[in-house]
């Protein structure tokens, strides 16, 4: 690499830049909207935690919002699972999410406090952020992380993550800017174990900004009507179908299944653009993360894309007629075979199986 | 008259991307070129406002000489004008640098006509970022509005746009001033068809070729490999799992017998597979 052959140092120790040595410590953003907090926060401090550790650098919390204690919680919360120390800005300007306010305390905080590594979870808001905070402070932001790990020989971030829409990984370093920042989409790491007896200490920073420096005014908020939203991130079983299932005519074969399951439905990137079923449900790189018991894809070949959305499901049970189809190489069970019979069959089994057992459950 | 600029880039159609199965490389010969489908939304919404309003609507794109094709596209669905920020010296940029580079082009054309409105589509669907926009937005100091799924309405005369944002667990209305930056939400439209009239004018349009200087670019540290503070350290296939899919087989094949051995199979070895679905079935 030519940017290792540039630096003087010498191949026994290498010697950070002075200017990013500065620069030390892990920080999480923790993201909260209306009260309630995002829980990949905490899957990015379970994350943040091992990467602290390997560095020796303390693991701190970000939490901005409206003065109070329904924002000071937060920074508890982050003890709780893992953080050793928050940054917490409130003002009343940082009641709801917009970008100029936050851009501007989340800079001024880094600029101060000096990280080395900067997490943020790869929602709607975390994106927006981390965006706009890399262009202004000009430094490096990996969207999209599946993987973060350190090389501890340069203190370097490594940031892993699908490319080519897909097909392959790879791994990006920001060497000489500071701070390393990423995002990471929820669930795609594992929720860390909250422990009541951590606790920390925090540092207060004022957002030196007045209402009529934000250009940008929020009307209103209209909240998701929960009737018809999709849980799939958090569903605990899900049965999904591809682009093998033909025709959207076939697409009920997963409906059937998934009602008996009392299942989530999931669908691959190709069956959401055709219009089989709603964007929501897709699963993979563009799509959902999932981490299900049971995950159930029929008619799915395995690419890349969709792989990494659904890997870490516990069990992983794959329907496809093409014995070389790449899921195989990385599911639990396989069925060669038409998906058009063998998932009707599938239904009807677990309806027997479910039903029989329910009923000694209830005798018992 | 409202000037508005629309982002796009050429990328190929990830959906027949290959990799070759045995050097694990990607496989590129053959692969179709086109727009990148986010950007249709955002050059869709771009052309509702021509049709409403009146709009001079310049679509411009960073890449090799080729993406001339996705430019003369747009120019067919209705865009008036589009240039290509071509040079070697992009060649490797990251998010920061194209966004330091579309930025620099943006001014050029602000110097023959003011800009009201950016659009880009939420991402693109090879690098998957969702970066470009909000680089471009910091550098020309515009009011950046990312995930857009509706404008509501905009006033030319006062220079305020309302917008719906998708945020977590709702929608937000927003206000703010012109000019803005858009980033637009798939399924917020739906792109029209190209007319032949407007096809025949896209075929007489000439498509502006802007290399570095005329991009308005001085600084070649800020571009390309030089102007990337991220260096892609390595690219791989993922490590295949060492354990592959048991596979459920019977002697007669018969899709009854298989489920039948698949559920006995998983249910003795993943006892908490069965506790989980017997709470959550609905039999």
């Amino acid at each position: 690499m030519s940017e290792e052959t540039k630096k003087p140092a010498s191949k026994k120790k290498f010697e950070l830049d002075p200017k990013l040595a500065e620069y030390r410590g892990i920080w999480v953003f923790i993201e909260h909207e209306r009260g309630m907090p995002h829980s990949v926060s905490w899957e990015l401090l379970g994350e943040g935690r091992k990467l602290a550790d390997l560095l020796g650098v303390p693991l701190s919390g970000v939490v901005m919002g409206t003065p109070g204690e329904d924002t000071r919680k937060f920074c508890q919360e982050a003890f709780y699972y893992g953080a050793d120390h928050c940054y917490l800005m409130e003002d009343l300007l940082l009641k709801d999410y917009r970008n100029q306010p936050f851009t501007k305390g989340m800079t001024d905080l880094v600029n101060t406090y000096k990280p080395e590594i900067l997490l943020l979870g790869a929602t709607t808001l975390g994106r927006d952020l981390a965006g706009s905070v890399a262009t202004t402070l000009q430094t490096g932001l990996t969207a999209d992380c599946t993987e973060l790990n350190i090389d501890i020989d340069i203190r370097s971030l490594l940031a892993t993550r699908p490319t080519f829409g897909g097909s392959l990984l790879c791994t990006i370093q920001t060497l000489n800017y500071r701070p390393q920042m990423a995002t990471v989409r929820p669930r795609v790491m594992a929720m860390p174990k909250r422990d009541e007896a951590r606790s920390g200490g925090i540092t207060e920073h004022p957002l030196s900004m007045i209402e009529t420096d934000i250009i940008t005014k929020v009307l209103e908020f209209i909240p998701d009507q929960n009737t018809n939203k999709v849980n799939l991130a958090y569903a605990d079983i899900i049965v999904s179908g591809g682009k093998g299932l033909k025709k959207q005519e076939n697409f009920q074969l997963i409906w059937d299944l998934a009602k008996v399951l009392g299942a989530e439905v999931g669908a691959t990137r190709p069956v959401v653009q055709s219009g089989w079923v709603e964007a929501e449900r897709q699963v993979g790189q563009t799509g959902k993360t999932v981490r299900p018991k049971l995950y159930i894809a029929a008619g799915i070949s395995g690419a890349i894309q969709h792989r990494v959305g659904m890997d870490a499901a516990d069990v992983i049970v794959a329907i496809n007629s093409d014995p070389n189809a790449p899921i195989f190489d990385f599911a639990t069970y396989g069925i060669v075979g038409n998906a058009m019979t063998i998932l009707p069959a599938l239904t009807e089994a677990f309806r027997k199986e479910l039903s029989a057992r329910n009923v000694a459950a209830v005798a018992a | 008259m409202l000037h508005i600029v629309v982002c796009i880039k050429q990328v190929p159609d990830s959906a027949q991307i290959r990799v070759h199965p045995v050097t694990n490389t990607i496989m590129r010969q053959g692969v179709p070129a086109i727009i990148n489908p986010y950007d249709l939304y955002a050059l869709e919404e771009a052309l509702r406002i021509k049709d409403k309003f009146g709009a001079y609507v310049t679509v411009i794109t960073m890449g090799p000489p080729q993406a001339e094709n996705a430019l003369r596209k747009a120019l067919s669905f209705g865009a008036d004008d589009a240039i290509l920020v071509t040079d070697r010296a992009f060649a490797g940029a990251d998010t920061l640098a194209t966004s330091f580079a579309l930025a620099s082009a943006i001014k050029q054309i602000e110097k023959e006509m003011p800009v009201d409105l950016v659009f880009t589509g939420k991402q693109t669907i090879d690098g998957d970022t969702a970066q470009v926009g909000p680089g471009i937005a910091k550098r020309l100091n515009l009011e950046l509005l990312t995930y857009i799924s509706s404008i509501v309405s905009i006033s030319p005369e006062k220079r305020e746009i309302v917008v719906q944002r998708r945020s977590e667990g709702g929608v937000q209305v927003l206000k703010t001033r012109l000019p803005s930056l858009v980033t637009m939400l798939e399924g917020s439209n739906e792109m029209r068809f190209a007319t032949m009239p407007s096809m025949i004018r896209a075929a007489r349009t000439t498509v502006k070729k802007w290399n570095r200087v005329a991009a308005g670019i001085e600084d070649v540290s800020k571009i390309g490999l030089k102007g990337s503070p991220t260096v892609v350290s390595k690219v791989f296939a993922p490590t295949p799992k060492t354990v592959k899919a048991e596979i459920v087989q019977t002697e007669s094949n018969d899709p009854q017998d298989l489920v039948g051995s698949l559920l006995m199979r998983m249910f003795t070895k993943f006892p908490q597979v069965k506790e989980e679905l017997v709470k959550s079935a609905c039999v």
